[in-house]
């Protein structure tokens, strides 16, 4: 029998004898009549593994893969060790389930005590949880941390992604907790406003570093605001960018979350991703999902478990820090190998090439007769440049040959440039730029 | 055994990344880094030899028996691996133009019509990242869809006391206050206490069917009439899906929003605790509230908004249709009946040496209790699971659900064999035995894991949750 089915026609006919029946539609004579299926379900019939191969195969094909990838926009493509990809597709870490039997899932607990210790040193701050969704919701889950009844307006940087700003505002929905936006000025957080924003009433600030535009931050300055005015201050970073630009300790957060997927996940249309949070000791027991600790078993061994547990649904159910039980510990896993294998020299390696390719980019597409930066700040490796052109014609010539264009974003295009992209692509991604836009100006001109 | 970085060697690494061949761009110095960077230093070798060292430390599917309750521990089909590999998949940026991206929205598509096929729904988003993600997407629906009515006085959101813990706690994040309502004797709803709790401040109830303890409420019908003439809606938990497919559908029993969990029903494997894939379905007039992406969709103007990046766990999702479409609308029939099969035989085998608190065939789980035990050997259900764990099996659910006391709950799933189920079902009766002779054997157990019982409360009480580099 199909469907990973083990028993045979005969054993379900004697295990239906030993429970006293004779037939399986017995067992569901608790569900009325009237609400049973009364025909089969409108889905194709059964097939066999070859085929579902075979037909998703089909499906897969209508994708097209681009060699080379110059957008991000909070989607990211490095370079993935091949260990990286092997470990993460152990059967043991693939198909266990969150590590309730501390004593035969003290390899998952390890790997996450790692992984938390990873995103500590990382981030600079104290504690780690075991991660959430994604960077979005980690997000969303850091302004609720920080909402108390007196404070219930929280600042979010206009220069933060767009994905992450609406699930804030949707989070925000649901505990009531009010979203502002603090304006943009220059491609970056304008200080301004924050300063005359933050009152009182506002629970936290937001920014994002470097920006949704690719403009590092005044995060420092940031934080000083926000803690004038008594607001915890949540800093959303990318990890690669953490091995070599201020981390957000040093810039005075008092929680930090990012996106994880840089860290060895493939882009994979969006997700399975991974959001991580670290913060302060003082904010420990407002962390939302799992958390694991190191204890020892009774014949004094060094072992690893789940704790902190009071702050959780099973136990607190409405009272609970967050309803979250699922994270991503595959995805923890995952970067937890991936950082492992490139090694802090790696990893600054990775975050040096894409600050210098993303450099070299921008400042050959700016020789192009029209290109401009939109905004002259500092940047890690995502950066906006305004065309002669329109952006959909220059995207359109380097689809053509395969290569994946910046994100149009407000009349621009935003570039992402990483250590995954040669200095040979990035010639000819320039060369398709610059006869696009004089073919089009001299077309203009005629 | 040691941690990753007890096993760091300072200089030594792996060569990885090619050399730039472009001219180094330096950063502002104020800009930089001060702090040192302490990850670990290790060949490939190390890092290979470390995880397969952490690997033989977990226990999962591919190791044995795992009838976690609620947790359907199916069997996760290596075929939805190896799709979910492809780079024409793994490859695709989320914000590609939509002409090359026609592959991964059909996954979506299809998926999504067979879900609701499946489910009786009308429509349905996959953003949700996990069951609970996918409790609170809805509960935010139905806020909106009452607001949108003029009637934001409907705060209050109905709970039965052996719901997961998941359902309280969403119903909080999305704002509402929650009426825990408790069971009747046979682990129902008890109609009397949801009458009395619905009313013009009721937003909707919160079910899971089969329940909490593995039955169907029969009462489901009235149940639904009670909270829609007080103006709820229903919400319906999908952890127990496993238990009716192509058997009867939610949106038959008067569900007007529900969630599933892809980890479970449809074999996408649960990776040592996600990623999972929490899809919320709903009906035609809750459709406009799905939430949707800002950079890659056109969004709805009643949209609740997004609940996370992009479209959700896609591959999850591919995972999820690559089993639909091998098992087909008759396998997953076939499959649940042979959940419900699998489970009903382990409890006719418990059923004389165990206390089974509730008559009747049960679904695809059941519930003992281990109260008498505990009360006269002193044994616990914590006892006996951890004595499982030196028999090579994961053990059931323990303490939940909450309205049954010592509980354990068992799920063995339809891919298990007979034979398998045997060997559980002898370990448990020999386990109860030697609980009535040899208390003090299953307090100390277990014996032979890599570690033994743990000190909970002292990891608690004193956390240490990273590792200190001296």
């Amino acid at each position: 029998m199909g469907g990973y089915i083990p028993s045979t026609a005969e054993q379900r006919e004697q295990m239906l004898s030993e429970i006293g029946v004779s037939s399986v539609s017995e067992l569901y004579s608790d569900i009325p009549e009237i609400v049973k299926l009364k025909r089969p379900l409108r889905i194709p019939k059964g097939i066999s593994e070859q085929e579902t191969y075979r037909e998703l195969r089909s499906i897969a094909a209508k994708n097209k893969v681009f060699p080379t990838v110059l957008r991000g926009a909070g989607a990211y493509k490095h370079y993935i060790p091949s260990i990286v990809k092997y470990i993460a597709a152990k059967e043991e870490f693939v198909t266990a389930y969150t590590p309730y039997q501390a004593e035969i899932s003290q390899g998952i607990l390890q790997s996450i005590f790692e992984y938390q210790t990873m995103i500590c040193d990382l981030t600079g701050l104290d504690v780690s949880n075991a991660s959430v969704y994604d960077g979005a919701s980690a997000a969303a889950e850091a302004v609720a941390m920080c909402s108390a009844p007196k404070r219930m307006r929280a600042l979010v940087s206009s220069c933060a992604n767009p994905e992450v700003i609406e699930t804030i505002r949707t989070y925000g929905f649901g505990s009531g907790v009010e979203i502002v936006a603090i304006p943009e000025k220059n491609g970056a957080t304008d200080m301004d406003e924050l300063k005359r924003l933050a009152d009182e009433t506002v629970c936290c600030v937001y920014i994002q570093q470097p920006n949704f535009y690719g403009i590092l931050e005044s995060a420092a300055e940031a934080g000083e605001i926000a803690h004038g005015s008594g607001a915890k201050f949540i800093i959303g970073c990318n990890p690669v960018s953490l091995s070599i630009i201020q981390s957000p300790a040093e810039c005075g957060a008092d929680i930090a979350v990012g996106e994880g997927q840089p860290l060895g996940m493939p882009l994979s249309f969006g997700g399975p991703y991974l959001g991580f949070m670290a913060a302060k000791d003082a904010l420990l027991r407002k962390l939302p999902g799992r958390i694991v600790g190191q204890t020892r078993d009774v014949d004094g061994k060094r072992a690893f478990v789940l704790t902190m547990q009071a702050r959780e649904q099973h136990i607190r159910r409405e009272k609970a820090s967050s309803n979250i039980c699922s994270n991503q510990a595959l995805c923890a896993l995952t970067a937890s190998v991936y950082l492992a294998a490139m090694g802090p020299e790696g990893l600054r390696e990775a975050a040096r090439q894409c600050v210098s390719k993303a450099h070299y980019f921008s400042a050959k597409l700016c020789e192009i007769p029209g290109v401009r930066l939109r905004y002259n700040g500092e940047f890690f490796h995502e950066f906006m440049t305004d065309l002669p052109v329109s952006s959909e014609i220059v995207l359109s010539r380097l689809e053509q040959n395969g290569i994946l264009g910046g994100l149009p974003v407000k009349g621009a295009i935003l570039w992402c440039v990483t250590e995954a992209v040669s200095r040979k692509e990035l010639d000819m991604a320039i060369e398709i730029v610059r006869e696009a836009c004089a073919s089009l100006e001299a077309r203009k001109e005629s | 055994m040691e941690l990753i970085f007890e096993k760091s060697v300072e200089g030594r690494c792996c060569a990885l990344l090619a050399d730039s061949d472009i001219p180094e761009y330096k950063l502002k110095e104020s800009l930089l880094r001060k702090a040192p960077l302490r990850l670990p230093e290790l060949s490939e070798t190390d890092v290979s030899r470390h995880y397969t060292q952490l690997a033989e430390r977990t226990h999962g599917i591919n190791n044995g028996f795992y009838p976690l309750g609620s947790c359907t521990m199916k069997y996760n089909p290596r075929i939805n691996e190896e799709v979910a590999s492809w780079p024409e998949f793994t490859q695709i940026h989320p914000l590609q133009p939509r002409s090359t991206t026609a592959g991964c929205v059909e996954v979506l598509d299809l998926c999504e019509k067979h879900l609701c096929e499946i489910t009786g729904m009308d429509a349905m988003t996959f953003e949700p990242a996990a069951g609970a993600h996918g409790e609170f997407t809805a509960l935010l629906m139905i806020k909106a869809y009452h607001n949108s009515r003029g009637d934001s006085g409907r705060k209050k959101i109905i709970v039965p006391d052996s719901a997961h813990g998941t359902n309280p706690a969403s119903a909080a994040m999305a704002g509402f206050s929650v009426v825990n309502i408790p069971s009747a004797a046979d682990g129902r709803v008890d109609l009397d206490a949801l009458k009395n709790a619905a009313g013009p401040d009721t937003a909707g109830l919160m079910l899971t069917n089969p329940n909490t303890v593995g039955l169907f409420d029969k009462n489901i019908l009235e149940i639904s009439r009670i909270v829609h003439k007080a103006g709820g809606l229903l919400y319906y938990d999908g952890a127990n899906l496993n238990a009716i497919m192509g058997i009867a559908r939610p949106g038959d029993m008067g569900f007007d929003v529900i969630h599933l969990n892809l980890h479970k029903t449809f074999s996408a494997p649960h990776g040592g605790g996600g990623p999972g894939s929490g899809p919320v379905g709903c009906k035609e007039f809750l459709k406009k509230y799905l939430p949707h992406s800002v950079l890659g969709e056109n969004a709805s103007a009643s949209s609740i908004g997004q609940v996370k990046a992009f479209y959700g766990n896609f591959l999850v999702v591919l995972r999820a249709l690559s089993y639909i479409l091998t098992l087909g609308g008759d396998g997953l029939r076939i499959a649940s009946e042979n959940a419900v099969l699998n489970a009903n035989y382990m409890m006719a085998k418990l059923k004389g040496v165990f206390d089974i608190p509730f008559d009747g065939f049960c679904m695809h789980e059941f519930v003992m209790s281990l109260e008498k035990l505990k009360k006269n050997a002193g044994v616990s259900a914590l006892d006996i699971a951890k004595s499982m764990l030196d028999n090579g099996m994961h053990p059931p659910t323990m303490y939940f659900p909450l309205i049954v006391h010592e509980a354990l709950m068992i799920e063995p799933t339809e891919t298990e064999s007979r034979e398998t189920m045997d060997e559980a079902v002898e370990v448990l009766v020999n386990l109860y035995k030697d609980a009535l002779t040899d208390s003090d054997k299953l307090h100390r157990s277990p014996y032979a894991t890599p570690v033994r019982r743990l000190d909970e409360v002292g990891a608690a009480r004193n956390p240490v949750l990273k590792y200190s580099f001296s």
